[in-house]
């Protein structure tokens, strides 16, 4: 939920209508769980879940065994997978670009903690191009502060550039 | 100016700039956000108000009903299991006429034990005397926290009100709110007066015992102050509409009504979902529009029928169940047509936190002009 | 399934979710220096550690989240929370 907040936060920063929402499950930090958000360029009334996702991130690729992450996506839509081994292939719709960045990695070497948020975040805004890394910066700013924030920063960084962001 | 924010961050921030000078509450998913963010903002000296930490719902109530009575502006949140655990309170508030302003993050009730969104919690209250309004989207919840203390301390009024917003919908749903600044707060909502209050020096007694001689009296005048709550809201939606430049001069508000054949009508966030369903159904050629409820008490009957005169078919969307007798906004709807010759059906929908999409809209007009209706849409009838 | 009415259901539900699946890090037991003092059974939030036949303690792997406090209460600096490979 919180890398939706901040999407959001970042896209709104960015001048568009911004919503993010969770679809609550266990109330366990760690449990797996969903959160939507919506862009627009009007005000957002809609408030079903997304079923046919332009984006989809994905925090913990052993869901992709349980779950069938890639429900809805068309040709064109792009995925973001935290995962260290990309095995996954074949359940990858046709069409479907898919970015892999070893997330856990780079949050246990930049935060000392395995919490993925900040760190997909900047491969999200590398890879669709839809928030600015400025934008991105700015709402971890807002929502760290201190050593934390910098620490958030240079984590979402290194995953916008491993990504190849401004490319 | 409009930031991104969560709706229960919202209520807690305008909470805190209606400058309540007691708050009571306990918290309860999925109210917990709000509670959580005013105690802080006392604890942080940011809000000059009493926090009182109690042991249940039921104590809450009581502790802003002594705190009201004895003439502070108070406030209170809950949801769901906690204000049915309140009902005694809410009844015996309303009664003695006490203004406490409550946020209703509205959650279905159990058993079976649900922590998602329906509306059955404020339902069930109905008849307790509180004002009920609900909100479609963050500003709206916002802003209805001025307009309901601006009306509940009306001297003509002296009511408690419930507002009513949707557990996780949108309590836990961030989006761009505009929040009035606390001097543009003050010069809405100027500081409570009591009508009268607890004073060791001028003692008095409230909710006194009445025999059958004087009990329908006092039931009598708490009906007839809801009644004037109809104009208390209208005045007072038009005096924030004046100064914010956002109307709820209304209870009721249409949506694409006019020329319509199919009036949905529904209460809370399923009308933004509703509302994008009819744009649809109009790009279609379909004659659809939607009347939004935003007071449930006062009901607004008169003003329902005057809305949807010339509409042949009305689809009422309930996020409750009446059990024995079908949706509650239904049934007081199909009241408030009572004698005309438009068909009115209810569908009990979204129970539970059922999501709802566009389609599941477009499907119940649908059956509405087949003429199937008062049922439960979308039951998943393999698990019967 | 069909409803059970009164919303009743028979036990072991929660058995259904495997907790395990959450994890980042899995506790690594050294039977070497492990004292069987137990403190990691009676500590795991999952209730997951179990003292086997030779009265060693073992994880259940399908429900440890790998929240590392059997690593941080054992007093013989036994257990070590190792990355698991995702």
């Amino acid at each position: 939920m919180t890398a939706a907040e901040l999407i959001a936060f970042a896209a709104f920063e960015g001048g568009v209508y911004a919503q993010a929402f969770p679809a609550f499950g266990v109330e366990r930090r760690g449990a797996p769980v969903q959160a939507f958000v919506r862009f627009s360029d009007k005000k957002i009334r809609l408030r079903s879940q997304v079923y046919e996702p332009d984006y989809i991130i994905v925090q913990d690729s052993t869901l992709i065994g349980d779950v069938d992450v890639f429900r809805g996506m068309k040709p064109g839509s792009i995925a973001i997978i935290n995962t260290e081994k990309p095995d996954f292939d074949g359940r990858v719709p046709e069409g479907v670009k898919v970015y892999v960045v070893d997330a856990t990695t780079i949050a246990l070497e930049e935060l000392g903690v395995p919490i993925t948020n900040t760190t997909l975040m900047g491969a999200f805004a590398a890879a669709t191009g839809e928030i600015k890394l400025e934008s991105l910066e700015h709402a971890l700013r807002n929502r760290f502060s201190g050593s934390m924030a910098d620490k958030n920063v240079s984590a979402a960084e290194r995953a916008y550039s491993l990504i190849g962001g401004a490319a | 100016m409009l930031e991104i924010m969560e709706g229960s961050h919202a209520v807690a921030e305008i909470v805190k700039r209606c400058r309540p000078q007691v708050i009571s509450a306990y918290p309860i998913t999925p109210q917990t956000h709000i509670v959580e963010d005013l105690a802080q903002m006392v604890a942080n000296c940011e809000l000059d108000a009493e926090y009182i930490t109690v042991e249940s719902e039921f104590s809450a109530l009581s502790a802003c009903l002594g705190a009201s009575a004895a003439g502070s502006r108070v406030y209170s949140a809950t949801t769901s299991q906690g204000l049915i655990l309140m009902a005694e309170v809410c009844f015996n508030a309303a009664g003695m006429r006490q203004p406490i302003v409550m946020t209703i993050a509205n959650r279905s009730l159990g058993a079976p034990l649900s922590i998602w969104n329906d509306q059955q919690d404020s339902i069930a209250l109905r008849d307790s005397g509180w004002l009920q309004f609900y909100a479609e989207d963050n500003q709206e919840t916002a802003d209805l926290h001025m307009i309901a203390y601006k009306v509940c301390e009306d001297h003509d009024i002296l009511l408690p009100a419930f507002v009513c917003f949707d557990g996780f919908i949108l309590t836990h749903t961030y989006e761009p709110v505009d929040l009035p600044s606390q001097e543009e707060v003050d010069a809405y909502l100027p500081a409570f007066t009591p009508y009268h209050r607890l004073d060791a020096a001028m003692p008095l007694s409230m909710g006194m015992y009445a025999t059958p001689e004087y009990y329908m009296e006092f039931r009598y005048e708490i009906d007839r102050a809801m009644h004037r709550a109809r104009d208390a809201f209208i005045k007072a939606g038009r005096e924030f509409n004046e100064q914010f430049g956002r109307d709820y001069s209304s209870l009721v508000e249409g949506y694409r009504l006019d020329d319509a054949d199919v009036a949905l009508i529904a209460m809370g966030s399923i009308c933004g979902t509703a509302k994008d369903a009819v744009d649809e159904m109009r790009d279609a050629g379909r004659k659809v529009g939607l009347l939004k409820i935003r007071t449930y008490r006062p009901f607004p009957g008169p003003e329902i029928a005057d809305a949807l005169k010339d509409v042949s078919t009305v689809a009422v969307l309930d996020k409750n169940i009446s059990l024995g007798n079908g949706g509650a906004v239904g049934t007081e709807v199909k009241a408030a047509l009572y004698g005309s010759d438009i068909a009115v059906y209810d569908y009990i929908i979204a129970l539970g936190g059922r999501d709802v999409r566009k389609r599941d809209i477009t499907a119940v007009v649908d059956l509405a002009e087949k003429g199937e209706g008062d049922m439960f849409y979308g039951l998943r009838t393999e698990v019967l | 399934m069909a409803l059970g009415v009164g919303c009743a259901a028979p036990p072991g539900k929660a058995l259904e979710n495997k907790t395990g699946a959450w994890r980042v890090f899995r506790p690594v037991f050294d039977p070497e220096t492990c004292n069987r003092c137990g403190m990691c059974a009676l500590v795991c939030p999952e209730g997951c550690i179990h003292e086997d036949e030779e009265g060693m303690f073992v994880p259940d792997l399908d429900y440890c989240k790998g929240c590392g406090i059997c690593e941080e209460i054992c007093p013989k600096k036994s257990i070590r929370m190792e990355k698991e490979e995702k």
